[in-house]
């Protein structure tokens, strides 16, 4: 059974699935609709009108994120007229607010500066009218500067319906729309539990993650995807870094399961322990019980080891001897682990927190 | 050890002659600069490379203050530090620097300076726009913004020291300051012969590639260093490539032969890589004396064919060769090594002689 | 702990379905796991789960945790009464005929047994026990049982009891009396607490199994293993982690390896704990930190943190991911494989890998569920174990048409109460665990400025009303005390316990709360009972 119905993007014949959004059918055939507001597997609300196109006998251009296929429905994605609109729409949202990319931490990372790009905008049409509002610094995670957002309501969606905190929503009405936790307050004093979801989703400057600010701009770092190591969840993350340090920390979508590109607070912000001043940095040897620790190389660390170990295990045998493995570390150091006990001492006294 | 000098505390040896920022590079300290040019006369025309000497009335320009017997340099203290912040502030207030419509954004050093300082506000208000010069950009390769324009002179140095066109000079003063060519006409009507040695030096988005709008930001571009295929001074070159399409051309600093410069040719003279006229397909000539498109394997084994008729029927003396001066070595060895031992005939030769 | 129960049952432990499984099904039943702060990304599925999809959620609880919220029915148990409230669910699901009879009877063995306990609990005589409502009791049943698939989600709240193991029985009973065990979006679904804790426990860190859990008593096993290591293997199971420490005082282990532990923050009844390791003749630690417990050895070890090494991490769905380099490790810190190489070597037993790749190629050779995975396949997306062959897409979900160990067994199960309850001389019942901004012993999260800024120092929940019986205002320190020690806190006015409950986290060394807590173990998986002990308080 066939259910497939077809559509014309751009003069080319696309079969779609019935229900799926215009946007999305382009996509699938890879035809490039610009968007800003939209977010996938998020409710579709095409509050940006960015991703607009010509419907043949639509009354009014269509935002693509919103409409639904329909049979036979004519589409043009890059018709002159619908790059003009598409560049007046981002000059208005340009002239709503301070988006001088100088002094902005999203510089080059930045969706609305993307398009501003794409379209070859190289000046202001509209005066630049913002709100000056105060910055949200109250908390040493989430930096908001709502003179650098456009209202496309990511970060509300990321919250209600990604992470399901209902914290953010709209307030006001017209030009003092604004986004935020309940009664204007800063996250700080909201019921915000900073997963930074809002941030990650941010297309512009406007939520930005402030232990990133300053330490490098995004064309600096470097993007190692590995495993969160806290929970057993198992999150894929990605740390960006320079200079041997962690600039921030990212979830990605496209990477799937298990977490779909979500974090919580302690993969997103707890990462500092990693460059702390107190971690060790050479074996430590305590040669007389009472003693303090010396500083030792690793072959005397090895030997003053290999040498008393060995002395225990003759003295009173290999049970006198365990080993605490760690649900920490990594599969292949818990495997050489208990294969060193087993196999090295000949005991079989080895396991790990798993019980606490 | 006679010739030492104290540089932030520790004593370090110098070249007599030397100014600040050289020696103390040597001695391992960075100091941030941005109107000086390597091998150029030092202006200190910008006073970001301000450092403090001990005993001296002000901070002074490092890249153009000497270094004298056992003088005392301070390259980061926190007076240092403030003038910098100070310097860059006031640049910022010199023109338009919002990066937003900024061809320069992403490897831009007064970006760079105002994020390494973190500065997050303009602290004094831009020039306004009337005040500025209109963009120039009446020529096809080089755009002149002047609303971007710092007046630090490195395309003035680069111009008249390091390429010697002596085709722009600083013109007007205070705050009518404009870099200008002769009579302050526009490029293509100067004196300019388009080496586009100031888009290369221009520290900030004042002078750009026309070409290379809107097809890449710096942070989307791969950068494949190559050599330059016209004439046999064989330039080093940065090809910047994004989507498989070349963006702009660079030249490679500090590298022989060119030491960073490049001519108009070599700078913007690629086009001919995405002309329409590119040969796309081995094309055959048939009987009616038109070409067709062929195959690659019908026009080898055509050719290969009538290669071994002819020298089965005339010897292979018959046939000769002409390499080509623009391939490279492998496609020369290889060509010669054909004619000799695959056809069996020295006839080969190129257009060394023409 | 997990693995025991589960393992008996089933004959397999670990957590039965995928992550992913829980936004599509039809109910969840969430007890001893307080998700949105300890799996938070876990936490945000069932709540989109429910906002979204319309999944029905029955939480089980003696805390108002903030999945409470969203649920549909909570029933708030007094701690350690599980096993009374799990077999009053199955009492009305049998009784009103609401079990799956076709998948008991083909599937499952053991059902008679079972139906004869649970008869016993009626949901008033649950009530009695638990103090939870018979009339919430049964409709709670009646949803379970209703709801098409449901899949259980249990963590610690289930497992740190001295019936601990029986807890776990109690959930996977209920799953298979209503034939969810096998089904996509089903399931019982141990949410572990620790990053890899599946992946320590599948490669053998444990005393009774090498690794992919075979036996080392088991002779054509270790005869194996002897193969493949070329070395005699002791046939004794070893001992356990408290077993260890307990031995370590009695002076029968000598010396210890500790690798990336903290037992000093994390076991419970610590003044004893470090008696017993000062006991030992020898105690090396390899850690990133000089943490409590590397205070005290004679060797300490400087390790890589996470982001330093290359590896794999198991998940807590099965699910095997690459943990890759970002960063230099600070001084001479060298990873854990390889300083454990350097003293097996040095001990006459030479192992010589050249990278994290090629232990995981041995792993494969002798750990039949991790066959079918190469470093190639996860450089995209992780694989859920069992992956027998590279061909072999991996499992979502267990025991699919047949369990494990054949048929699904059933275990009847008597309430047995708490080890140590409440009485006139310690009146509060204390339960311990995490919060949403820290982590286990502290070590990583109070190191993080945002977790720090948010949550500075360990707080003592108290209920308003006995905050108010004790003179005790929001804030104030306050002396918690038990049998085996006490602790300085500030109190946090909460509703969130029971009056005559309080919580409190072990993050903190300032105010350690495993000072206090009773190291009864739960007879089978030698887990203490963290969840309930009793204690006093007063205004400091």
């Amino acid at each position: 059974m066939d259910t497939k119905i077809t559509v014309t993007i751009d003069g080319q014949e696309v079969s779609a699935d019935p229900g799926q959004t215009i946007l999305e059918a382009a996509r699938s055939q890879g035809i490039y609709i610009p968007t800003l507001c939209h977010y996938s597997k998020t409710t579709n609300v095409g509050a940006c009108r960015v991703c607009v196109v010509e419907v043949e006998n639509a009354r009014s251009y269509v935002a693509s994120c919103c409409a639904p296929v329909t049979p036979g429905m004519v589409i043009r994605t890059n018709t002159p007229a619908i790059r003009a609109a598409q560049k007046m729409i981002i000059e208005l949202l340009w002239s709503s607010g301070d988006h001088n990319c100088l002094t902005c931490e999203q510089n080059g990372a930045c969706e609305l500066q993307d398009l501003v790009y794409w379209l070859q905008i190289d000046k202001p049409r509209f005066p630049i009218e913002h709100h000056g509002y105060e910055m949200d610094n109250s908390n040493t995670m989430i930096t908001r500067d709502l003179n650098k957002c456009i209202l496309c309501g990511r970060c509300i969606r990321a919250c209600n319906e990604i992470q399901v905190n209902e914290v953010l929503d709209f307030a006001n009405r017209g030009s003092y729309a604004k986004v935020g936790p309940a009664f204007d307050a800063d996250y700080i004093d909201s019921s915000c539990v900073f997963c930074g979801e809002c941030a990650q989703v941010c297309p512009t400057g406007a939520i930005t993650f402030k232990q990133a600010k300053f330490a490098g701009r995004p064309w600096e770092l470097s993007k190692t995807r590995t495993t969160c190591a806290y929970c057993g969840v198992g999150c894929q993350i990605d740390l960006y870094t320079k200079d041997n340090k962690i600039v921030k920390v990212m979830g990605n979508r496209q990477y799937g399961p298990p977490n779909e590109g979500s974090l919580c607070v302690k993969g997103r912000f707890g990462m500092d322990f990693i460059s702390h001043p107190d971690r060790i940095s050479k074996p430590l040897i305590r040669h007389q019980k009472g003693e303090a620790f010396k500083e030792a190389a690793w072959d005397e660390a090895y030997a003053f080891i290999a040498q008393r170990l060995a002395a225990v295990k003759k003295e009173y045998g290999p049970d006198s001897i365990a080993g605490l493995s760690s649900a920490r570390c990594t599969n292949e150091e818990n495997y050489v682990f208990q294969k060193f006990l087993r196999g090295g001492i000949g005991t079989n006294n080895i396991d790990h927190c798993a019980r606490l | 050890m006679s010739d030492t000098f104290i540089l932030n505390g520790k004593e370090t040896p110098y070249t007599p002659g030397q100014m600040i920022l050289e020696a103390a590079k040597v001695g391992g300290i960075e100091i941030p600069t941005l109107c000086y040019l390597k091998g150029s006369t030092p202006t200190g025309a910008c006073r970001i490379c301000l450092v403090e000497v001990k005993g001296a009335r002000s901070l002074m320009a490092a890249c153009s203050t000497p270094v004298t017997p056992g003088m005392e340099v301070f390259t980061e203290t926190a007076l240092v530090h403030q003038a910098r912040k100070l310097n860059v502030e006031l640049l910022l207030s010199s023109g338009t620097h919002n990066c937003l419509t900024c061809e320069a954004n992403g490897n831009c050093r007064l970006q760079d300076l105002a994020y390494f300082y973190k500065i997050t506000d303009l602290r004094f208000e831009e020039k306004a726009a009337s005040d500025i010069y209109p963009k120039e950009d009446r020529n096809p390769l080089i755009v002149r913004d002047f609303s971007r324009c710092i007046l630090c002179g490195r395309c003035v140095q680069a111009c008249n020291e390091v390429m010697v066109n002596r085709a722009i000079s600083q013109g007007y003063r205070g705050k009518e300051s404009k870099i200008v060519t002769g009579g302050d006409l526009p490029y293509h009507e100067s004196e300019c012969v388009f080496c586009g040695q100031c888009v290369e030096v221009c520290p900030v988005g004042a002078l750009t590639e026309k070409k290379a709008k809107g097809l890449g930001r710096p942070w989307e571009i791969k950068k494949i260093r190559t050599t330059c295929p016209y004439c046999g001074v064989g330039c080093q070159q940065w090809l910047h490539v994004k989507d498989g399409k070349i963006v702009k051309v660079t030249a490679v600093e500090d590298a022989q032969p060119n030491m960073g410069r490049l001519c108009v040719k070599g700078r913007f003279a690629y086009d001919f890589i995405y002309s329409e006229e590119r040969l796309k397909t081995p094309l055959i000539r048939e009987a009616n004396g038109e070409f067709r498109e062929a195959s690659w394997d019908e026009a080898l084994d055509l050719v290969a064919e009538k290669f071994k008729e002819i020298i089965k029927k005339d010897g292979p003396d018959a046939i000769a060769g002409v390499s080509c001066a623009r391939s490279i070595n492998e496609d020369s060895y290889q060509m010669q090594k054909f004619f000799r031992a695959v056809i069996g005939t020295n006839n080969i030769d190129h257009c060394a002689r023409t | 702990m997990t693995v025991a129960g589960l393992a008996a049952t089933f004959g397999s432990g670990a957590m039965t379905n995928s992550i992913d499984e829980l936004e599509s099904t039809d109910l969840i039943l969430a007890t001893g796991t307080n998700t949105t702060e300890n799996h938070p990304v876990i936490g945000a599925k069932v709540k989109r789960a429910v906002r979204r999809h319309g999944t029905k959620l029955i939480v089980i609880d003696p805390r108002e945790i903030d999945l409470v919220k969203y649920a549909d029915i909570w029933l708030r148990q007094k701690p350690g009464t599980d096993v009374a409230v799990f077999n009053g669910l199955m009492n009305v699901i049998i009784a009103e005929g609401l079990y799956d009879k076709e998948y008991v009877a083909g599937r499952t063995e053991g059902f008679e047994a079972l139906k004869a306990v649970v008869a016993k609990y009626t949901p008033e005589s649950v009530e009695k026990i638990s103090g939870v409502p018979a009339e919430d009791l049964k409709k709670a049943a009646r949803m379970y049982a209703q709801a098409g698939r449901a899949s259980i989600i249990y963590a610690m709240g289930i497992t740190q009891h001295i019936t601990g193991t029986d807890n776990v029985k109690s959930t996977a009973n209920l799953s298979m009396l209503c034939g969810n065990v096998g089904i996509e979006g089903g399931g019982v679904n141990p949410l572990r607490g620790q990053n890899n804790v599946q992946g320590a426990c599948d490669m053998g860190a444990l005393p009774n199994v090498y690794p992919a859990y075979q036996p080392v008593a088991g002779e054509d096993v270790r005869k194996k293993f002897e193969a493949a290591w070329k070395a005699a293997l002791s046939p004794k199971p070893g001992l356990t982690l408290m077993e260890i420490m307990a031995a370590a005082g009695s002076g029968k282990i000598k010396a210890l390896y500790v690798m990336g532990e903290n037992p000093l923050l994390s076991d419970p009844d610590l003044q004893h704990v470090a008696k017993e390791l000062q006991k030992l003749d020898l105690m090396i630690v390899q850690d990133i930190f000089l943490t409590e417990t590397a205070q005290m050895a004679d060797v300490v070890l400087p390790a890589c943190a996470f982001a330093e090494k290359e590896g794999t991490f198991t998940n807590t769905e099965r699910r095997v991911q690459r943990v890759r380099k970002a960063l230099e490790p600070p001084g001479e810190a060298r990873a854990d494989w390889e300083i454990i190489c350097g003293i097996s070597s040095r001990m006459g037993y030479p192992m010589t890998y050249a990278s994290a790749q090629e232990i995981f190629e041995e792993i494969r050779t002798v750990t039949p569920s991790y066959a079918g995975i190469t470093y190639d396949r996860l450089e995209k997306e992780g694989l859920q174990w069992p992956c027998p062959t590279v061909s072999h897409s991996g499992t979502k979900f267990l025991h699919k048409d047949k369990f494990s160990r054949g048929l699904g067994l059933f275990t009847a199960l008597e309430y047995i109460p708490p080890n140590e309850l409440p009485d006139q001389e310690y009146p509060f019942l204390l339960s311990t665990g995490r919060v949403l901004y820290h982590y286990h012993t502290g070590t990583m999260t109070t190191r993080a400025r945002g977790p720090v800024e948010r949550c500075p120092e360990s707080l003592v929940e108290i209920h308003p009303e006995d905050a108010g019986k004790l003179g005790i205002a929001d804030g104030q320190k306050v002396r918690v005390t038990s049998r085996r020690g006490t602790v300085e806190v500030k109190a946090r006015i909460t509703e969130k316990s029971a009056p005559g409950s309080i919580f409190m986290n072990f993050h903190f060394t300032e105010a350690p709360v495993n000072f206090l807590t009773n190291p009864a173990l739960d007879p089978t998986g030698k887990i203490p009972e963290y969840k309930v002990c009793a204690v006093k308080l007063e205004a400091a």
